[in-house]
């Protein structure tokens, strides 16, 4: 039986290792984008529009996935844009997290007056339909990376307040939780060094989910234009724009259409992937 | 005098009139083994809990004191009583599964108090964790330290509870129905083997159980519950020889019989739980006029 753990231990699963190679990759992209964008993002040429990508019958060589219909590379503008999807992914889903799972172990541990407080606050939020919720924030603080950044916390903290709260609820039932009261740990000690543990594992999950989200919601506020300046390339506005001639030239929507689909999906078989391997009850 | 004296504790559903111990009142003193019987949901784990400062946010205990070596615990703050009891009290509890924080090492989990509680080094309370594992029979306590408890089987795991209850010599050790999750030749074994330790160290034990021949192996005393009320208090001698309450005698008859394993099953009759119940309202009614 042990080897047979060993072994599993030592073979990386596949999800993990393809959504860490996906991620990776998207990484560098992100960091290196000036060096490897071959084309400038920005750049116009009218008469370069519409371009195919390099195995298709008409293609200009250099541009290797095309342009769109200004004559902007593909490529590069999907490069750039992961610079945002990346940075959005990362800082909102990171502070959503910190604040959802702070209250809601809170809330799930505690109990009581703040469970209730919490918990009225979380069902009063989540009676506002989100998309328009968010669309309404950025219309109020004005577009910009940060505005996209506190839109997506502000919605999504319900998400992991509601799941860490049931989980921190079943883990305070149980039997281990008493035993450290009864050795005189106090609440907060409690609290942070025996349920945080076990609850871990589902808050890793629930970040990676969250990134994925944030990754999207970045590309439905810019898919409506209320992102950054739209000049600049994100995956939702070259959507957008891609949409619009879709006969013409398919591959200005498919391409940053794909790339999403991979981030997303990649983000969340990470949490599932690292979920599996590191979890101490699973392992 | 003894070492822990709880007098007129009562215990309500916070928002509810529904009462779960009424007035109960027990003696522990030192070194002694009480066993605590009854029914299920008849509050004796209430009272375990109750003691140890463990009860469910939903529950209110009221108009009580509990003496534990002569301080009253209700009186000190949240903090001082966790201290007190950490110091002093420890807790066998019911199943070992969930009683040992999955995502932690056993060591830590067994020196935590003597570290946070008892200011020993790290070192020197991990030298007493060997020692204690040793003392409850776990081969190679220095591997079982350095495992999770998802690698060890129930058995083990109660072994590993009692060794870490016992770690700080407490003075008084709740037992939560200690071999109820067990499988029934481990149970014999970790019996024996609570009976031992308490012998060797002295601690005085309230043993919470279902189980009357548990009771007449372990306890010298023992308290019936009854509905959250206690119907009678007594040794564990005059019990089996002669139960003076109708409701205990009812219950020892209802013990099934090794010696008769396809014997019918009694159940307590009918009229025996009518008049406790009816004693039960004549406790609630007694403290609705006075």
């Amino acid at each position: 039986m042990l080897d047979g753990r060993a072994a599993l231990k030592r073979r990386l699963p596949p999800r993990l290792l393809l959504s860490s190679i996906w991620l990776g990759l998207l990484v560098i992209m992100a960091v290196f984008a000036p060096y490897l964008a071959p084309k400038d993002p920005l750049a116009q040429d009218l008469m370069l529009g519409r371009l195919p990508p390099f195995w298709v019958k008409g293609a200009e060589p250099g541009f290797f996935l095309g342009t769109d219909s200004l004559g902007r590379d593909v490529l590069s503008r999907i490069l750039y844009g992961s610079r945002l999807a990346l940075m959005v992914a990362l800082i909102a889903g990171t502070l959503t997290c910190l604040i959802g799972a702070t209250l809601g172990l809170m809330a799930g541990y505690l109990r009581g007056w703040v469970d209730l407080l919490i918990s009225r606050g979380i069902d009063i939020w989540m009676a506002f339909p989100p998309v328009l919720f968010s669309i309404l924030l950025i219309a109020v603080l004005g577009p910009g990376i940060s505005s996209i950044i506190i839109a997506i916390v502000v919605i999504d903290w319900t998400r992991f307040a509601r799941v860490i709260r049931a989980e921190a609820m079943a883990q305070g039932a149980m039997d281990y939780v008493a035993s450290a009261q009864v050795s005189g740990r106090g609440r907060l000690s409690t609290m942070v060094a025996e349920i945080l543990p076990n609850v871990l594992p589902t808050i890793v999950v629930l970040l990676t989910l969250e990134m994925g989200i944030a990754v999207i919601v970045e590309a439905i506020l810019s898919f409506v234009n209320l992102s950054i300046s739209t000049d600049d390339p994100t995956w939702g506005g070259m959507i957008s724009e891609g949409r619009t001639s879709i006969h013409q030239a398919w591959w200005v929507l498919v391409f940053p259409l794909i790339t999403l689909f991979l981030t997303v999906l990649s983000f969340s078989q990470l949490g599932e992937g690292l979920k599996d391997r590191y979890d101490p009850v699973l392992r | 005098m003894s070492y822990l004296s709880i007098k007129g504790l009562s215990a309500r559903l916070k928002g509810t009139p529904h009462r779960i111990l009424r007035d109960v009142s027990l003696e522990v003193s030192a070194g002694e083994v009480r066993g605590l019987v009854g029914e299920s949901g008849a509050g004796k784990s209430m009272i375990g809990k109750a003691i140890l400062g463990t009860l469910p946010e939903s529950v209110e205990i009221s108009g009580s004191s509990i003496l534990l070596d002569g301080t009253d615990l209700m009186g000190l703050s949240a903090k001082e009583r966790r201290r007190r009891i950490g110091a002093s009290c420890a807790l066998i509890p019911q199943d070992p599964l969930t009683a040992l924080n999955p995502s932690r090492r056993i060591g830590g989990q067994i020196t935590d108090r003597l570290v946070d509680i008892l200011g020993w080094t790290r070192a020197d309370a991990e030298a007493r964790a060997r020692e204690l594992l040793a003392e409850v029979q776990i081969p190679d306590p220095e591997r079982v330290m350095r495992s999770y408890p998802h690698e060890l089987s129930g058995g083990m795991r109660q072994r590993i509870l009692i060794a870490s209850a016992f770690a700080a010599e407490p003075k008084l050790i709740v037992a939560d129905e200690p071999t109820t999750a067990l499988d029934v030749t481990v149970q014999k074994q970790i019996l024996k083997l609570i009976a031992a330790m308490q012998a060797r160290h002295g601690t005085a034990l309230l043993f919470v159980t279902h189980d009357l021949g548990v009771v007449s192996k372990v306890c010298q005393s023992l308290s019936v519950l009854y509905g959250g009320l206690v119907v009678e208090d007594t040794t564990v001698r005059d019990f089996f020889r002669a139960p003076a309450h109708p409701y205990s005698r009812a219950l020892l008859a209802a013990t099934p019989k090794y010696s008769d394993p396809d014997g019918s099953l009694t159940p307590v009759p009918e009229e025996v739980i009518r008049n406790v119940q009816a004693q039960v309202s004549a406790a609630d009614r007694g403290v609705a006029h006075g």
